[in-house]
This record gives structure tokens, C-alpha cells and sequence, in this order.
């Protein structure tokens, strides 16, 4: 554990990305105290610029605080990313497991499958999964995961073919140990680290594709988000700059802080391919 | 490739691309079959337009009062035959209104492509001449900043700059309105038009394929024909161009194919953006009205174009590589 915190404050990038992604957690868990009240309430006269009648982020049309806005949309960014990349890795890390473990025919069934998802477009497919379940944050998560899990059936898979024929592999099914058990306590561990490096990114491109649905007016009607707040800007962009421009940079640096640290826990979990990477690339 | 196994090889990628397509259909259906409800009340659902002869129509449509095999059967036969639906919003037939966007799309999408590529490899092909100098740096920097920004934002961003500061440029549609125009005006028109859509939709990719080419023409670099050519004394710009680049751009390609369904839905943010009058902005006017028809038409629609690109780099590729592996 020393030694991983060692590498990965090698990589100043990841080390800057954690830390402003440590404040967009703050600010997410704070933001009942910081902005009190619903941010779906007025708060001062409507278009007020930054700075002005105390609001620091200006105000939208309504009078709304843009500023609470983003507070409050933190927490619903950060929820979605979290809970729909965990529902894409159970999907992934079952598919990947099981076509990289049996091999054969279910293999080719299971890569064929994946195959199709990655070939349609993924972001039509969730517009639609999303308008036809109607938009809750129960149906954008259940979007996201299922256009998000074949990057991870793929990454699993090859882990586990190249594990499967390993030494201790072998050693644990001579010793008369379940399929299921040596998957999930002999491999698995094994194939962590490169799950781990993939989730950090899937949170950064779940946030992306929440804000876009919300953008489009497919978000949750109940609950305040980034893309809602910039697809509410759009309209009076001549108006009010600040509307559209302070969510975006919210989107922005979460999103950054989460492909750095990603970019950081990859070096410190694979210091070999680290080296590689600063030698060639 | 030899001449003799083209056909062949063609033969299997279109078995797989008419595969891939029945498989949308089944998926467009099943979508259909999955909502809450009443399929026929679904797809008419609140387009405020639910009375007792559509519903009928759409039930005729999708034969509900059949099994689900036959149902499937039914709605695979009228897709097959282009019948995708009618929408009753707009008192058209989907696939009229999905053909009558398409152009625009295409010139968006095909515009951006070309941006991406040209300046992407470009600057990546600049970055491995220089690596770890300034212009390595700032695509390194330049990829980090687009793989994290929003496309819709970055498109209003441009909106702000260059529309509304700086009055440079249109900020929405696709010609002046109300202007009488003939010839190269009407050409320089939708130029000024397409140009801040296209270069949203393009930022991103150029940052993809500059690190691609960057990577690709390193290690291309270091092969032995390479040295070879250098021995033979060829010049350097020579080898450049006709030796590492040429290897290089085999890989971005493949990517380029991959990558076609991610520019297409890229194109619904932009088009709504910037209310460019392609199938991205009817998918969206589509969403708000609740228009399924309509969308599940422009799923159809833009998987379709995706097989169909994935088939074209397919065959490019076999012409430009004569390694290519056929088998597959």
C-alpha cells in the first residue's frame, strides 16, 4: 500500500486530479449546509451576472442560484457516475469472466454479443432506452450501464485467458476446487488492477454521458444536474453567459480529475508498463 | 490482397454487416416490446394524437393481436422493406423524414471527419518528429483538456466567442434565412454555417487521432524497413511520407471505423446545438415530443450507416495493406 501511494504521487497529474476531485466531493456532500433550501427555489432577481446582489455565480432566469445549481447537481453527478459504473462492472466482469474462463463456443457467443454493442451507436441507444422508460435517475443509470459494460467484458476476458492456464490456476483445480470458487478467489484477484484503472475512467465518461442526456432534457424532472443547468443556458446564451459557462467548467474538472487520477492509479498498478509508456510513448 | 480473395472476403463482411443490421431490428423491436404498457399506446403515447384509428394502425403494424414470434416476423418484413413506421407529429412517413435530414448529417459528420483526420494527423505526425518538445506538450495537454470537456458545452462555448462576441459567425441552421443567394454565395453560406458545428464535432477526434499517429509513426519508426530506406540513402522527408506515415495511418483508420456510432451521436448534441437541420436535431425534436417512431427510426438509421462504414474501412483497408488478414 506504501508503495502504490509512492507511485502514484509520482505522477503529479494524478496527484492534482485527486485533489480536486476530493473538493467536488466536499462540495457535493456539503451542499445542504453551503446552499440550504431547494435549488429549484428563487433566490434573486432573475439574471443577475456573477458577483451581483451576493449571488457569486449569478442567477438564471428564474431567479434560481447557479451557484447552489452545481452544488447540488455535484451530488447527483457523482451518484450516477458511481452507481452506474459499478451496475456496467457486474455486467462486464460477468461476461468477461465467464467467455475468458470456458473459452469455446460460449466465448465466441459472448465476444460476438459484446462485438454489437461497441458497433451500435451507444449514445442514440441510450436516448432512446432512456425516452421509452421514461427519464428517472433509475432509467439514466440502467442507460449508461448498459451502453458502458463491453470495454469491461473485453478487458476481463483477456485477463482471464491469459490467467487460466496459469501455474496456480492449475495447482487450485488439482486440488478439487470449485469453477466458481477458483474464478472468484483465485483469478479475480488477479485481474483487479486493470479494473480498477478502467472504472476511474467509466465514472469520467458516465459523467459525460449523464450531462449530455440531461442536456437533451432526459435527465430526472425532480433532481437539479449540470447538464440541465447548461441545456437551460442555451436558449439565452445572449443573456446570460454565466448560466452555461460555470456548470461546463464544473463537468470539466471532475471529468479531468477522474481520467488523471485513472492516468495516476494505472502507473502505480502496473508500475512495468508505467516504464513502457514513459520510454516509448 | 490478391484479386481472387477480394470477393470472397467482401462476401463474408456483408454477411456479417446484414447479421449485425436484423440484429438491430430484433433490438428496435424488443425496445418497443420492453417499455411499460401497451406497445401501440407507447409508440403513440404522448403524442396527444392517441385516438382509436391510430392505435389500430399501429396494431395492425406490429400484429399484436399475434404471437411474438409473429409479431417479430411482421415488424422484421416492414423494416426490410424500408416501412419504418409512421409518424403522426409530423403526418409523414419516418423514413422520408429520416432521408429528407440525411444530407445534412452527412456533410456535418463528414466535414468534421475530415477536420479530425487531417489536422489530427498532422499534429501527431509534428509530435513524434519533436517528442518531448513544445508541440508534444501541447498535444499531450490539448487530448487531456477534449477528452474532458462536454461536446454540447464546447459547442456553445464557440457560440459565445465567435457568434456572440466576436459576431464572426452564424450560430444556427444551415443557410441564411430570408437572403436571395445563387451559385458559389449559396456554397460560401452554408460554409460559414458549417463551420463552427463542424469544428465541435472534430475537436474531439482530432485529439484522438493525434495521439494515435503519434504513437502508431513512433513505433513505425523503428522497423527495419525504415532503417533500410535510411541506408538506401532515401531522403527524409521521402520516408516521412511514403514509408512511416502511410504505416501509421493503417491503425487511425481502423479507429476512424470503430469510432463512426460515437461521431453520429455526437452529431445529436451538435445538431441541437446549433439547430443544424440534420437527423441529430429531428432525433431531438422527436424526444420532445415523445416521437418514438421517429427515434427508433433514427437508431435504425444511424446503425445502419455505422455497418455500412465499418464495411467501406474494411475494404480500404484491404486495398491499402496487402498483409491484410482475409480469413477474418
Amino acid at each position: 500500500m506504501r508503495d502504490f501511494w509512492r507511485r502514484f504521487r509520482r505522477n503529479k497529474g494524478a496527484v492534482v486530479g485527486l485533489v480536486i476531485l476530493l473538493l467536488v466531493v466536499v462540495l457535493a456532500a456539503t451542499a445542504p449546509w453551503l446552499f440550504p433550501g431547494s435549488p429549484w427555489d428563487m433566490a434573486g432577481a432573475p439574471f443577475s451576472p456573477p458577483g451581483e446582489m451576493g449571488m457569486l455565480l449569478g442567477t438564471d432566469s428564474l431567479g434560481r442560484d447557479v451557484a447552489a445549481g452545481i452544488a447540488h447537481g455535484a451530488r447527483i453527478s457523482l451518484l450516477v457516475g458511481a452507481v452506474s459504473t459499478v451496475a456496467a462492472l457486474l455486467v462486464g466482469v460477468t461476461l468477461g469472466a465467464v467467455a475468458g474462463y470456458l473459452g469455446g463456443f460460449v466465448d465466441d457467443a459472448v465476444m460476438r454479443f459484446t462485438e454489437f454493442f461497441q458497433t451500435i451507436p451507444s449514445f442514440v441507444l441510450a436516448i432512446l432506452l432512456v425516452a421509452i422508460f421514461t427519464p428517472s435517475i433509475g432509467s439514466v443509470v440502467f442507460a449508461i450501464a448498459i451502453v458502458s459494460w463491453p470495454p469491461v467484458a473485453r478487458v476481463v476476458r483477456a485477463e482471464f485467458l491469459s490467467l487460466r492456464g496459469r501455474e496456480f490456476v492449475q495447482a487450485a483445480e488439482v486440488l478439487g476446487k470449485s469453477r466458481l470458487s477458483i474464478v472468484l478467489t483465485d483469478i479475480l484477484p488477479n485481474a483487479l488492477s486493470p479494473i480498477v484503472v478502467l472504472s476511474s475512467l467509466m465514472v469520467a465518461s458516465a459523467i459525460l454521458l449523464e450531462s449530455a442526456l440531461s442536456f437533451l432534457g432526459l435527465g430526472d424532472p425532480n433532481l437539479m444536474t449540470w447538464g440541465f443547468l447548461i441545456g437551460s443556458g442555451r436558449s439565452v446564451i445572449r443573456l446570460a453567459w454565466w448560466m452555461s459557462v460555470f456548470p461546463g467548467v464544473a463537468i470539466f474538472l471532475t471529468v479531468l480529475a477522474l481520467n488523471l487520477v485513472g492516468e495516476g492509479l494505472s502507473d502505480a498498478l502496473n508500475p512495468r508498463l508505467a516504464r513502457q509508456r514513459g520510454g516509448a510513448a | 490482397m490478391e484479386a481472387s480473395k477480394l470477393p470472397g472476403f467482401l462476401l463474408r463482411r456483408m454477411v456479417k454487416a446484414a447479421i449485425v443490421v436484423l440484429a438491430i431490428v430484433v433490438c428496435n423491436f424488443l425496445l418497443v416490446h420492453a417499455a411499460p404498457g401497451d406497445p401501440a399506446s407507447v409508440i403513440a403515447g404522448q403524442s396527444g394524437v392517441a385516438d382509436a384509428v391510430f392505435l389500430e394502425q399501429l396494431r395492425r403494424q406490429f400484429g399484436l393481436d399475434q404471437p411474438l414470434y409473429v409479431q417479430l416476423w411482421i415488424y422484421l418484413k416492414s423494416v426490410l422493406s424500408l416501412d419504418l413506421g409512421f409518424s403522426h407529429r409530423q403526418q409523414a412517413p419516418v423514413a422520408q423524414l429520416v432521408l429528407e435530414r440525411l444530407p445534412a448529417t452527412l456533410l456535418l459528420t463528414g466535414a468534421a471527419f475530415a477536420f479530425a483526420l487531417a489536422a489530427g494527423v498532422t499534429l501527431g505526425a509534428l509530435a513524434a518528429q519533436r517528442v518531448g518538445r513544445w508541440a508534444d506538450s501541447v498535444i499531450t495537454v490539448v487530448a487531456l483538456t477534449f477528452y474532458a470537456t462536454p461536446l454540447f458545452w464546447v459547442g456553445l462555448m464557440l457560440v459565445l466567442v465567435f457568434s456572440v462576441w466576436l459576431e464572426w459567425l452564424p450560430s444556427f441552421g444551415m443557410s441564411s434565412v430570408g437572403v436571395e443567394m445563387q451559385g458559389l454565395e449559396v456554397v460560401w453560406d452554408v460554409a460559414q454555417h458549417l463551420l463552427l458545428p463542424a469544428l465541435t464535432l472534430g475537436l474531439f477526434y482530432l485529439a484522438v487521432y493525434a495521439r494515435l499517429t503519434r504513437a502508431t509513426m513512433l513505433e513505425v519508426a523503428d522497423q527495419d524497413f525504415v532503417k533500410t530506406a535510411r541506408a538506401k540513402g532515401v531522403p527524409e522527408g521521402r520516408i516521412l511520407r511514403a514509408h512511416v506515415l502511410r504505416n501509421a495511418l493503417l491503425p487511425v483508420i481502423t479507429f476512424a471505423g470503430i469510432q463512426a456510432g460515437q461521431l453520429l451521436g455526437g452529431s445529436i448534441l451538435v445538431e441541437t446545438v446549433f439547430a443544424w437541420p440534420g437527423i441529430g436535431r429531428l432525433a431531438f425534436e422527436a424526444l420532445l415530443a415523445r416521437d418514438y417512431p421517429v427515434l427508433l427510426g433514427v437508431f435504425f438509421c444511424t446503425s445502419v450507416m455505422v455497418v455500412l462504414f465499418n464495411l467501406l474501412t474494411d475494404l480500404l483497408y484491404a486495398v491499402i495493406d496487402p498483409r491484410v488478414e482475409v480469413a477474418g
